[in-house]
């Protein structure tokens, strides 16, 4: 590991260290948090039990769930959009706006339509993930080089063939920033939804567990939550910069 | 075989070519090219010069059959060229086009793995060619870690281990700097001698064209046409120190001779372009 | 002429969604989703009214306050990560971490420590917000072309007039970008925690709506909100295109 890996580690220890500190000699009231180490036991003991491993299912699939139509779907209508440029300027003051609204206002409106139920939260998932695919295709196919379909011509390639072995992987590093940005726009969202109002899922077992006061339970399945979100999205962040590195891409 | 002996020699050919690209959204249409007549004799070295604007690509991309001219008719091997990128001819261009999502090892088996050839075959020419080519070493890199000589490099292997009878350089080293050129034009003239292939490189560079060519036509500005056709005798052993001789200085006098006017047009034009 | 015509297309897709909420409306019924017109009439009542002022204005406070500190504090870590090297190269994978977690979840933390309090509201709409400012503004100061330097120097400039009148309007536009985020999600950190815990605010009057199946209100609410956060996006957007083509 480099300098910087190693300070930016000593960093992230010291801070938790110090809250356990604070946890454990009483400057922080135990109400309020608990020492990172009870949060860890309280998170194996609930994992061992199995007790929230329906709501850890049903959260992930759905999350699953919603980014995967988001990506096939976004990727779909980018397609669409891009051979349409009228279709697309139109489009533009809409693209601009849309992640500066809050979209999430209107996730009641989808319980209301649909009923307290796994649907309004994929649709919400699915509402703030799909756009920054659709951008991102519509990025990547604008990225293709013009020369590619001269290649393609002097290969005698056929349409098919040039769009899965030329164009597709020209475009690829742009969709795959799309999709890294689906994962953790979807992933927001649906857990949003499980915690404003939600039958069930760990969003909203958290926040049942914060009206019953039970920190252990509430802090367990946070750090659950903030584990898997801080993996994912590094995992994805490392390959998009392996990715853009190789390619000599300047950092997406 | 219908071809006449007398023209076994001549390798491709373009007769009464034109290219006028139509008008988009209210726009004049653009008479780019012709009318061009041109014999490319097998095994030649060909260059065309002229003027930027001047239709030198729209030239070789109807001769690739990238492009149908207008009017005319242009033919490969005796052949007439339809539309399609007939057998045979290789092309390289202006643009990078290496495939940045390959190795450079993968990039030059591109077109064997396309057509089909085995592994083994595959292996074989593509190692010979990355020798030929100097890229051995640098087989399992991707073109992002090489430079834009070595790119272009990639490119040209990927032409060549298709074996091309007829090769299409467009302005291949235009991006690069000029010390750069002078050895690509050594590489050049070498796989040209190897695989005796006919080529037509189009350059802006006169001293290029100079220094490589049997042959060299001097293009007018827009629309193209030919205005001169310079022979180099220069002899088939030859590399860039021949732009030390006495010769090459004529043959780019006569060139820029040629060529001062047409471009003089060629600025004027696009000086009222961008007054507009 | 071209831009009339976009304008127009543009017009006609909005049109189109009108009617795919009128066809939506008339599939589901008029209690999960009154139509676009009904929804008008009730705005134009609904928006006079003390109730929905006196909401627009909890949630204006929490969202001023929340953004002060998000720009405050985004500001200072950018300028800071961005100067020195070695804190940003530290920093920036913990900022991005941070950026891309879910952080509603901590929201109950939040409220441990500041209880139902504008304070909690603020907080959490002011973490939001901190981090696009921060690391746009840590990107804009890093990309800095060194010539730019270089120039100042070849200049004579003083270090003062360096940072006014080079590296300020050099580094604007992509600042601007990242208050421009800033900003929308500031506004969602508030929102959203008046839609979790809150007695007052625009994001109660929703929820509050939904639960009293309201849902004319619920709809105007969003309405009106979608409208300032796209009207303050579009002012702070021509004002980074403004930037950039000066720039």
């Amino acid at each position: 590991m480099s300098r910087v890996g190693w300070i930016r580690l000593a960093v992230i220890v010291i801070a938790v260290g110090a809250l356990e500190f604070a946890c454990q000699f009483g400057f922080i009231n135990r109400k309020v948090v608990i020492p990172p180490s009870e949060m860890a036991v309280a998170l194996g003991k609930l994992l061992a039990s199995g007790q929230a491993n329906g709501e850890i299912a049903r959260t992930f699939g759905i999350i699953v769930l919603a980014i995967a139509i988001a990506v096939v779907l976004g990727f779909a209508i980018g397609v669409v959009i891009h051979a349409l440029p009228r279709l697309r300027q139109a489009l533009d003051p809409f693209f601009a706006t849309y992640y500066a609204v809050p979209i999430f206002i209107f996730y009641p409106v989808m319980v209301a339509i649909f009923g307290l139920s796994v649907i309004p939260i994929v649709l919400i998932g699915v509402a703030t993930a799909i756009v920054a695919m659709i951008m991102a295709t519509l990025n990547g196919l604008d990225r293709i080089p013009r020369v590619l379909s001269k290649v393609a011509r002097v290969h005698r390639m056929g349409a098919v063939a040039t769009a899965l072995r030329l164009k597709l992987p020209a475009a690829a590093p742009y969709l795959f920033t799309g999709v890294k940005l689906a994962v953790s726009y979807g992933f927001i969202a649906v857990i949003a939804s499980e915690f404003i109002l939600a039958p069930a899922g760990l969003g909203r077992v958290i926040s049942d567990a914060y009206s019953d006061f039970n920190n252990p339970r509430m802090y367990a399945l946070m750090l659950l939550l903030i584990i898997v979100a801080t993996f994912v999205n590094m995992v994805l962040h490392a390959f998009d910069q392996r990715w853009a590195e190789r390619r000599g891409i300047g950092r997406p | 075989m219908t071809t006449a002996p007398a023209d076994a020699a001549i390798h491709a050919s373009l007769k009464g070519v034109t290219r006028i690209y139509p008008g988009a959204g209210g726009n004049k249409p653009v008479h780019a090219l012709g009318p061009v007549d041109l014999d490319l004799r097998r095994g030649e070295f060909f260059g065309v010069v002229g003027p930027s604007g001047c239709g030198k690509s729209t030239l070789l991309e109807v001769l690739a059959g990238l492009q149908q001219p207008t009017a005319g008719t242009v033919n490969f091997e005796g052949k007439p060229v339809m539309g399609e990128v007939p057998d045979g001819i290789g092309v390289v261009f202006q643009e990078d086009a290496s495939f940045p999502w390959l190795t450079v090892w993968d990039n030059a088996a591109f077109g064997l793995r396309r057509a089909g050839i085995d592994e083994a075959e595959t292996r074989r020419r593509v190692d010979d060619v990355l020798a030929f080519m100097g890229l051995k070493d640098f087989a399992r890199a991707y073109p992002a870690q090489l430079s834009g000589g070595m790119r272009q490099r990639v490119c040209i292997a990927r032409t060549l281990v298709l074996q091309p009878r007829l090769i299409l350089l467009d302005e291949p080293f235009g991006a690069l700097d000029a010390q750069t050129r002078l050895l690509m034009g050594d590489e050049v003239l070498r796989l040209w001698r190897r695989t005796g292939a006919t080529v037509l490189l189009i350059t802006h560079a006169l001293d290029e064209a100079a220094m490589l060519s049997d042959r060299i036509g001097a293009m007018s500005a827009r629309p193209g046409r030919f205005m001169d056709i310079v022979e180099t005798h220069w002899p088939r052993e030859r590399d860039s120190t021949i732009v030390g001789e006495v010769a090459f200085g004529e043959i780019t006098g006569r060139l820029w001779e040629n060529l001062r006017g047409e471009s003089l047009k060629s600025l004027g034009y696009a000086g009222m372009a961008a007054a507009e | 002429m071209i831009a009339t015509r976009r304008a127009a297309d543009t017009l006609v897709i909005l049109i189109v969604l009108v009617l795919a909420w009128q066809v939506l409306h008339q599939i589901v019924g008029a209690t999960a989703l009154p139509g676009p017109l009904p929804t008008l009439s009730y705005l134009a009542k609904f928006v006079p009214t003390a109730r929905f002022w006196e909401n627009a204005e909890a949630t204006l406070v929490a969202f001023f306050y929340a953004l002060v500190l998000s720009y405050a504090i985004g500001l200072s870590l950018g300028v800071w990560m961005g100067i020195h090297r070695l804190s940003g190269a530290v920093g920036e994978p913990i900022l991005i971490s941070i950026y891309t977690l879910p952080k509603i979840t901590l929201y109950p933390v939040v409220l441990l420590i500041f209880g139902l309090s504008l304070s909690g509201r603020v907080t959490f709409g002011a973490m939001h917000g901190i981090l696009p400012v921060a690391i746009l503004t840590m990107n804009a100061i890093r990309n800095i072309p060194p010539v730019y330097l270089k120039a100042a120097r070849t200049l004579h400039l003083s270090r003062r007039q360096t940072i006014v009148t080079v590296l300020l309007p050099a580094t604007l536009p992509e600042v601007v970008a990242g208050l421009r985020i800033g900003f929308t999600l500031t506004l969602l950190g508030v929102l959203l925690a008046e839609m979790f815990a809150a007695k007052s605010g625009l994001g109660f009057l929703i929820i509050n709506a939904m639960s009293l199946l309201q849902t004319e209100e619920m709809i105007t609410v969003a309405v009106m909100l979608f409208l300032f956060a796209a009207v303050a996006n579009a002012l702070l957007l021509w004002m980074e295109h403004k930037l950039h083509r000066r720039a």
